[in-house]
C-alpha cells in the first residue's frame, strides 16, 4: 500500500498492460502523446509491438491487421486523429474487429488548442462511423478511471469484439495525481471466445443465443476471411437483403441489448434533494464539490455520474432520475449528451450548462445552476 | 495441391484482363514455393485488384482503399511466420501514397503487387497516378496536366531494397513474382497490364507497347545494393530484446506528516529551464510521502526553453475533486513570463495567502504576504529557484515540511544528485536567510 503519482494516460498504459494489451500503434498528437510514449516504454520489452505509424490511418490500420492476427490492440489520439481514423472505425465497427481507441479530447474544432481541454466529441465518437451503427464510449473522470476503464475497454473490446473508445480528455490524461494502485478494484481480464476445433466455423456466423461470432485468427489452421465489404456469414461479399439484414440488426442487437451488463456509473445522493446532476468526464469532479457545497442548503442535489456514454444508459438513467423534480446537465462542450438526457428524461426539467473555452467548468458554475436554475 | 484458387470463386474479370493473368501466375508462384492456404495471407483494398483475395483460397484481409499496406505490416508484426501479400491497383497506389513510402522506409517482409493498368477500372476509367498524359480516360483534359508517377522510382528512393517492374505478359511473369515473393523485406512488383473494360476503349495499349515502354525506363538493379539492409520486424525483434522491462510504478508509503490538513494550492510561475514542472512534482511527491493526495497540471507553450512554465498543485489530505486552482495558499514567483499568465489570480489572492517571489519580480498590487529571495545575489542557478522556493517555504512550515521535502527529493533523484541538491539547499536557505 502506498500512493503512486501519476498522469492519466500512463494509467491508460498500465491499465492496457493488465488488461493483456500486447500490439500498439499511434501517431503522436498532443494531448495523447504520453500514451505511445508509455506503450513504447511498456511493451517491446515485454514481446509486445509498439509501433508509430506515418499517419494516424495507418496507426490503427496496423491495429486492425494485428488484431484480427489475435493480439489485443490499443491506439491513442485526439480529435483530429479521430477524424482521420474515422473510415477504419467504420470497418472495425461492420466487421467486428476488436479495438481499444483512446480519444484524448482538446478543444476543437479543427486543429483546435492542443493543450486545453475539452468534451466536445462526445457526439462524434458515436458518430463518425458510416452507417450509424452502435459504438461504447467510456469516460474517465480521474486517473483510477484512467487505469480501470481502459481495462474494461478491452474486455469489452474483446467480448463483443467491436471498437471501444475510452474518451478522456486533457484535463484527465495530462493531469498528474496519486493512485493507490494496489486499492484498485480490477475486473477480471476476458479474452475473446474462438471457436472450438470440433465445431464449424464460419468469420461471421453466430451459434443459437450469440450475438458475437467466434474468433479465429488470420494465420491459424483454419482459413479466416476479413473484410470491409457487406458480407455474409461466410466473410464473402453478398447481396443477399436478409443475410445483410440479419447481420446489421446483429450488430445493433449485441451492444444494445447487452448494455444493463457494461453500465458503468458513479452517484453521490443526497437525501431530500430535488435536483439531480448529471455529468460525466472531469466536470464530475467539480460537480461533485459544488453537490456537496450544497447539500445542507434548501437547494440540495444528488449526483450521477455516467462511465458509460454510448450506447445511452437509458434505463439507469429512467432509474437514478425517476425521484427528481429537475436535472442538472454539466459538460465542457455546447450541448452534446444533454441531448441524450433530454430526449430520454422528457418529462423532466432540464437546465444545462456548458462551455467551451478551453477551461474546466468550476464547482461555483455548477453551485449556481443548483441553487438558481 | 495443383492451385491454391478458390475453386467455388472462379475469376470475375472482364475477359482478357490482365488481372486474371496475373492471379494464375501469382498461384503458380506461390506453389512453386511450396506454401499451403494457412501459410498465406492475401491482403487487398479497393478496385478490381481487390478481388484478388476472394479467388484465393488462403487466409485473407480486404480492406480500404489505398490501406492494404496497413493491415499487412500488423499482421507481419503479430504474425512474423506468415507470407503476406499485398495487391493494389494504381488506385490504391495514389491514395495511399503515404503507406507506400513508409513501407519502402521500413523495409518489413511484405510483397506488394502494383496491378498497375493506368486507370480506375472499377469507377469507370478515371485517370490515376500512373495515367499517361496523352491518354483518353474517363477524368476529361485533367490526366493530361498531371504526370504520371514511376512507382519504382519512387519507392527506390524510399528505402526499398527490392524493386522490379514486369509486363503480365512477360514468359517471366511467375519467375519475377516468386523472386520478389522470396525477398526478405519489402519488395514492390510494378506489373504493367491491360484493362480491356474501360483502358483500351479509348486507348491504343498493346502487349507489344508495353515492352517497348518499359524498356525505355530506367533501371532499378542498384538499389538492391544501395538499399540493402536487415528485415524491420527481425530489426525490432532484436532491438526489443535488448531493453529491460520497465519496473512496477514506485509506490510511495507515508513516511512524515504535513505540517496542515485541507485541501492546499500552490501555483508555481516561471519561465521554461527553470524547471518549474519539477518543483511542482516534487512539491507533489513530498504531499504522497506524507500520505496525502496530490494533483500536478502543468501549462507551457510547445516550444522548450522558451517562454512561461506555469504549474499548480494540489495537496490535500481529502480526496481531490476539482483540479482547478480556486483560491491559492501558496504562489511562487519566479519570472515574469509566468507572472503574466495569472495576473488576475494575483491580484485577487487572499490575505492569508504567501508568496514567495525573486527579487524584481513585479506583482500587481495584493493582499497576500510576500516573501522576496533574492537568488541572483546569491549566485542561485536559475534552474534552482523552484527548488530552493520549495524548501524557503518548508522553513515556514507551510504546506511542506522539510522532511517532505527531503523524502520528495530522495524519490525523485538519483543518489548523486540528491546529495548535491541537498547541499545547495541547504546553503541557499542559509545565505537567503542571512540578506
Ligand atoms: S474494369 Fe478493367 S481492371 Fe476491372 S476487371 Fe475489367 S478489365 Fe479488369
Amino acid at each position: 500500500m502506498g500512493l503512486t503519482l501519476m498522469e492519466g494516460n500512463e494509467a491508460i498504459g498500465w491499465g492496457a498492460m493488465a488488461a493483456g494489451c500486447n500490439f500498439f500503434a499511434g501517431y503522436p498528437i498532443t494531448p495523447a502523446t504520453t500514451i505511445y510514449n508509455t506503450m513504447l516504454e511498456l511493451l517491446p520489452p515485454k514481446g509486445g509491438v509498439c509501433l508509430q505509424g506515418e499517419d494516424e490511418i495507418a496507426s490503427i490500420g496496423f491495429c486492425l491487421g494485428a488484431s484480427m492476427s489475435g493480439m489485443k490492440a490499443m491506439t491513442a489520439t485526439s480529435g483530429p486523429g479521430i477524424s482521420l481514423y474515422s473510415e477504419q472505425i467504420s470497418f472495425a465497427i461492420g466487421s467486428e474487429i476488436p479495438l481499444v481507441i483512446v480519444d484524448v479530447q482538446r478543444l476543437g474544432p479543427s486543429t483546435g488548442s492542443a493543450t486545453k481541454g475539452a468534451d466536445g466529441d462526445i457526439q462524434f465518437l458515436q458518430w463518425s462511423n458510416s452507417g450509424g451503427l452502435p459504438v461504447i464510449v467510456l469516460a474517465p473522470v480521474d486517473v483510477k478511471d484512467c487505469y480501470t476503464l481502459t481495462m474494461q475497454a478491452f474486455n469489452l473490446a474483446e467480448q463483443y469484439r467491436c471498437p471501444v473508445f475510452v474518451a478522456a480528455n486533457k484535463e484527465v490524461s495530462m493531469t498528474r495525481e496519486t493512485i493507490d494502485l494496489d486499492a484498485l478494484d480490477l475486473p477480471q481480464t476476458i479474452d475473446r471466445r474462438t471457436a472450438a476445433a470440433d465445431r464449424p466455423f464460419l468469420p461471421f456466423g453466430v451459434h443459437e443465443d450469440q450475438l458475437v461470432p467466434d474468433f479465429l485468427p488470420i494465420g491459424g489452421e483454419r482459413l479466416v476471411r476479413q473484410t470491409s465489404s457487406t458480407h455474409g456469414t461466410d466473410g464473402y461479399i453478398t447481396t443477399d437483403p436478409e443475410q445483410i439484414g440479419a447481420i446489421q440488426q446483429r450488430l445493433d442487437d449485441k451492444l444494445r441489448r447487452n448494455i444493463a451488463s457494461f453500465t458503468y456509473y458513479d452517484e453521490y445522493q443526497v437525501p431530500g434533494a430535488e435536483t439531480l446532476v448529471i455529468t460525466y468526464g472531469v466536470t464530475a469532479r467539480a460537480a461533485m464539490t459544488a453537490v456537496k457545497k450544497v447539500q445542507h442548503t434548501n437547494a440540495k442535489a444528488s449526483l450521477l455520474v455516467l462511465k458509460t456514454l454510448w450506447p445511452v444508459p437509458e434505463q439507469l438513467i429512467l432509474e437514478k432520475a425517476a425521484s427528481y423534480r429537475r436535472v442538472v446537465v454539466a459538460e465542457m462542450n455546447l450541448g452534446q449528451y444533454v441531448r441524450e438526457l433530454q430526449r430520454v428524461l422528457t418529462d423532466k426539467k432540464i437546465d444545462f450548462i456548458g462551455q467551451m473555452n478551453g477551461e474546466l467548468i468550476k464547482p461555483g458554475q455548477i453551485q449556481e445552476v443548483i441553487q438558481h436554475g | 495441391m495443383d492451385s491454391l484458387l478458390n475453386s467455388n470463386r472462379p475469376p470475375v474479370f472482364c475477359p482478357g484482363c490482365s488481372h486474371e493473368q496475373v492471379l494464375h501466375a501469382l498461384d503458380q508462384a506461390l506453389l512453386r514455393m511450396g506454401f499451403s492456404g494457412k501459410d498465406i495471407v492475401m491482403v487487398s483494398d479497393i478496385g478490381c485488384s481487390g478481388l484478388f483475395d476472394t479467388f484465393f483460397n488462403t487466409h485473407a484481409f480486404h480492406g480500404l482503399h489505398g490501406r492494404a499496406l496497413t493491415y499487412a505490416t500488423g499482421i507481419k508484426m503479430a504474425r512474423p511466420d506468415l507470407k503476406v501479400v499485398v495487391t493494389m491497383g494504381d488506385g490504391g497506389l495514389g491514395i495511399g501514397g503515404a503507406h507506400v513510402l513508409s513501407s519502402c522506409r521500413r523495409n518489413i517482409d511484405l510483397t506488394l503487387l502494383v496491378l498497375n493498368n493506368f486507370n480506375y477500372g472499377m469507377t469507370g476509367g478515371q485517370c490515376s497516378s500512373t495515367t499517361p498524359q496523352d491518354a483518353q480516360v474517363g477524368s476529361g483534359f485533367l490526366n493530361k496536366l498531371e504526370k504520371p508517377i514511376d512507382i519504382c522510382q519512387v519507392a527506390g528512393a524510399a528505402g526499398a531494397a527490392y524493386v522490379d517492374r514486369i509486363s503480365t505478359y512477360d514468359k517471366g511473369l511467375v519467375d519475377g513474382l516468386e523472386a520478389a515473393l522470396s525477398f526478405d523485406g519489402f519488395s514492390l512488383l510494378d506489373i504493367w497490364g491491360i484493362c480491356p473494360g474501360r483502358y483500351t476503349r479509348r486507348n491504343k495499349i498493346t502487349p507489344k507497347n508495353i515492352e517497348t515502354d518499359l524498356a525505355k525506363l530506367p533501371g532499378l538493379a542498384d538499389y538492391k545494393i544501395s538499399n540493402a539492409r536487415p528485415e524491420y520486424g527481425r530489426a525490432y525483434r532484436q532491438e526489443a530484446a535488448k531493453l529491460v522491462p520497465a519496473g512496477e510504478p514506485v509506490r510511495i508509503e507515508k513516511s512524515c506528516t504535513a505540517p496542515q490538513s485541507g485541501r492546499m494550492e500552490v501555483v508555481v510561475l516561471g519561465s521554461a529551464g527553470q524547471r518549474i514542472i519539477t518543483a511542482g512534482e516534487l512539491l507533489c511527491l513530498a504531499g504522497a510521502a506524507a500520505g496525502c493526495h496530490a494533483a500536478q497540471k502543468s501549462d507551457y507553450p510547445i516550444t522548450v526553453m522558451r517562454g512561461h512554465s506555469v504549474t499548480d498543485i494540489i495537496i490535500s489530505d481529502t480526496e481531490i475533486e476539482y483540479t482547478g486552482i480556486q483560491n491559492p495558499s501558496v504562489v511562487i514567483a519566479l519570472a515574469p513570463e509566468g507572472v503574466n499568465r495569472r495576473k488576475k489570480m494575483l491580484a485577487h489572492l487572499a490575505p492569508e495567502a504567501l508568496v514567495i517571489k525573486a527579487s524584481g519580480i513585479e506583482l500587481p498590487s495584493c493582499q497576500a504576504s510576500i516573501i522576496e529571495i533574492d537568488c541572483k545575489a546569491e549566485k542561485i542557478k536559475s534552474q534552482d529557484w523552484a527548488l530552493v522556493a520549495l524548501a524557503v517555504l518548508a522553513q515556514q512550515n507551510k504546506v511542506l515540511t522539510m522532511d517532505m521535502l527531503k523524502a520528495a527529493l530522495q524519490l525523485r533523484f538519483k543518489a548523486g544528485q540528491y546529495e548535491t541538491a541537498i547541499a545547495m539547499l541547504e546553503k541557499a536557505v542559509v545565505s537567503l536567510g542571512n540578506t
